[in-house]
């Protein structure tokens, strides 16, 4: 018999409690209801607490991860959350829609065995959500003021976090958001049952109380250009998102009941199309839905159009499960509400009736051939494979590009052949002299917690530029 | 209509602008310049900007009937001429502004410019109308928009069979290039549920009168 003590047995991940598949199509609010006390805490007692934690280094903003998770382990649930925001303006957002798989969690030690990765993600949202629902939310030191004044264009993830950072480090900060709301692609694009407003609302509440100040209705590259900008502010910057929706270029593709996601969800969301005649703006609700597309966005989109009432919402995506870039939590709660997935299909022709409204699409069969340059397996259309579906509404999902609102009226501007504005990488500098840019108006379209990582690089090198102005002139 | 109801002295919580590119000016010549309407108002300032540029501008301002006629004092002030109609002849000609330009042209007036802004069956009449004469004519497109921004690609237009963001691009085209029958067509992309939110709304103010 052997005297060895029998290793404790170490609990699974634990679940997170969500809605019923059944019951949320039928409405817009979140899916995941989040953890309790208990279960974070039954979560938290799993992280094995590294002396060099990985997950630190997967995070783009370098949350101190390990010492949170410690935090909500001994049941100081405040502390932790306030360990988050040392590192993290906006920890209910990212707990919610950060891709947490491929960054803090893929590096999980835990993970590297046969056990699954400390769910982070979750933990952090119940550390955010907790602190909330205490009521006041500290707010931390602010440095002494500096007299300088940064104006931050567009109020979404890139300009928020850079909004935080630098009102902390002293600076005026003015932000301008050229929608009448405050969140850019947080309040537009993603969908109410992902990332309910009302979070936003207070994470929004928690830049005033550090003093920042939010303009909205300001579209600058219009009312005013950036340079009007630089004569006011001592530094500028640019976080206005990609913003140019990319279309098929195929036939039929300006019927009525073709739309771009962006105005799709813009309709549904920021709009709240759902509550129409409540709300002002309306939508098409179709019976039979495309979304072209296989990134979130598409997701958020096909999502949007079962909870308007589509008897079939369906995902067309050219290429294959594999190499869908949405994250796996977003194609698994798609397929349990019942999205269906036409996988290697893609359209080719709209077909509209006498009144130019869409009532079909040519859709084209693929097969996966050679990997193109990022590695992807390359979609081949299989000729002759063309069949025609009844369709009334269709959403184009196939990503942004550079909008040129900005560019166009700063011709002293540089930007690279797709329109996207040229900085240092480390810095988010850009080639005018106290110009900075980050996030997908950067780097086209990526996630939520990049943009923020850009905005904060470029936080601490505008204080870094605004600080050595004030030391020359000493 | 909710906008319509506020009474004097309201306030709107948030206007964004100006947004979409500019007016191109230059020296034409002769500028017939055709408001329909409320698509009166942005011909004011035009028709200035075009007169302080040396060209001639002439006027034509319509309307359904004499009191919803505006702008007339103003734009007296920067036309060397200004025609009103009336659809019901109660103020001016009786009938349509394309009809007074149809004169103009008959009367072989030599026009080098022409600017509508109004109903699209008005932009669309004068467009053809001119395009005979090849006279250069710009229409102020109206498509149904979200942002204004370039974001949503909702106000697509097609300008000579290439698809445009009205929002951004325009809101002025060449109105020989515009395809009219689409414009028209995703105009009543939402005429439907219109139609339901100004019966509801409606109700909901027969409602509210009684309580009071």
């Amino acid at each position: 018999m052997s005297k060895k003590k029998p290793r404790p047995k170490r609990l699974p991940r634990q679940s997170m409690p969500e809605q019923d598949p059944q019951e949320r199509i039928r409405n817009f609010n979140e899916v995941a209801l989040g953890y309790t006390p208990q279960l974070a805490q039954a979560e938290a007692s799993r992280c094995l607490q590294c002396k060099d934690p990985k997950c630190v280094e997967g995070c783009p903003v370098a949350v101190d991860i390990s010492g949170f998770i410690k935090l909500v382990h001994e049941g100081d649930f405040v502390a932790a959350a306030r360990k988050i925001k040392e590192t993290n303006a906006l920890p209910a957002i990212c707990g919610r829609v950060c891709p947490q798989e491929t960054q803090c969690e893929i590096v999980c030690v835990l993970g590297k065995g046969k056990h699954e990765p400390v769910a982070v993600g979750r933990l952090e949202r119940f550390a955010a959500d907790y602190e909330r629902a205490q009521g006041e939310v500290a707010v931390p030191e602010i440095e002494p003021a500096s007299g300088k004044r940064v104006a931050i264009v567009g109020s979404g993830p890139a300009g928020l976090s850079a909004a935080a950072d630098l009102a902390k480090m002293g600076h005026e900060v003015v932000v301008f958001e050229a929608l009448h709301e405050l969140g850019g692609v947080l309040v537009y694009g993603i969908p109410e049952f992902r990332l309910p407003k009302a979070i936003l609302g207070q994470e929004v509440e928690y830049l005033r109380k550090l003093g920042v100040e939010f303009r909205t209705s300001q579209v600058i590259g219009r009312a005013q250009t950036v340079e009007e900008l630089l004569q006011e502010y001592d530094a500028v910057f640019i976080g206005t998102g990609a913003g140019l929706p990319r279309f098929l270029g195929v036939a039929g593709e300006n019927l009525v009941g073709v739309l771009s996601a962006n105005e799709y969800l813009t309709r549904a969301n920021l709009m709240k199309a759902y509550n129409w005649p409540q709300s002002d703006t309306p939508t098409i609700r179709g019976r039979c839905v495309i979304t072209v597309g296989g990134g979130n966005v598409a997701m958020d989109a096909a999502r949007v159009a079962k909870r308007l009432g589509a008897q079939h919402s369906y995902i067309v995506y050219r290429r294959s499960f594999e190499e869908m870039p949405a994250r796996l939590e977003e194609i698994h709660h798609a397929e349990e509400e019942g999205i269906e997935f036409m996988l290697l299909t893609v359209p080719v022709e709209f077909l509209g009736d006498e009144e130019q409204r869409l009532r079909g699409a040519i859709i084209q069969k693929m097969e996966l051939g050679e990997p193109d340059e990022d590695g992807r397996r390359r979609p081949v259309p299989i000729e002759g494979s063309e069949f025609e579906l009844p369709v009334d509404v269709a959403v184009i999902a196939i990503g942004s590009g550079a909008n040129p609102l900005i560019s166009s009226t700063t011709p002293e501007l540089a930007v690279n052949d797709w329109g996207y504005i040229t900085t240092d990488e480390s810095t988010g500098a850009g080639n005018i002299p106290g110009v900075y840019a980050g996030g997908d108006i950067v780097t086209g379209a990526a996630t939520v917690i990049e943009a923020m990582g850009a905005g904060r690089r470029a936080a601490a090198a505008i204080d870094d530029y605004l600080r050595g102005q004030a030391a020359e002139r000493q | 209509m909710k906008i319509a109801a506020l009474p004097v002295g309201d306030s709107i919580e948030q206007i964004a602008g100006p947004l979409g590119k500019p007016t191109h000016i230059e020296n034409y010549g002769t500028c017939v310049v055709l408001g329909g309407g409320y698509g009166v108002a942005p011909v004011v300032p035009i028709a200035k900007a075009l007169s302080d540029a040396g060209n001639e501008v002439i006027a034509i301002n319509g309307a359904r009937t004499k009191a919803a006629v505006i702008l007339i004092d103003e734009l007296a002030k920067v036309c060397s001429r200004v025609q009103i109609c009336t659809d019901d002849g109660t103020l001016g000609h009786h009938g349509f502004v394309t009809e007074v330009l149809q004169q103009f042209l008959d009367e072989g007036m030599a026009i080098d410019f022409v600017l509508a802004v109004g109903p699209t069956p008005m932009m669309r009449a004068v467009a053809e109308m001119t395009r005979p004469h090849g006279i250069v004519t710009m229409v102020s497109l109206n498509p149904i928009m979200v942002d204004g921004t370039g974001m949503c690609g909702g106000c697509r237009v097609e300008i000579g069979g290439e698809t445009k963001f009205a929002c951004v691009d325009g809101p002025e085209f060449d109105g020989h290039l515009v395809n009219f029958e689409l414009l028209m067509a995703r105009q009543k992309t939402y005429t439907d549920a219109e139609v339901e939110a100004h019966a509801q709304y409606e109700q909901t103010c027969k409602l509210e009168s009684k309580i009071e």
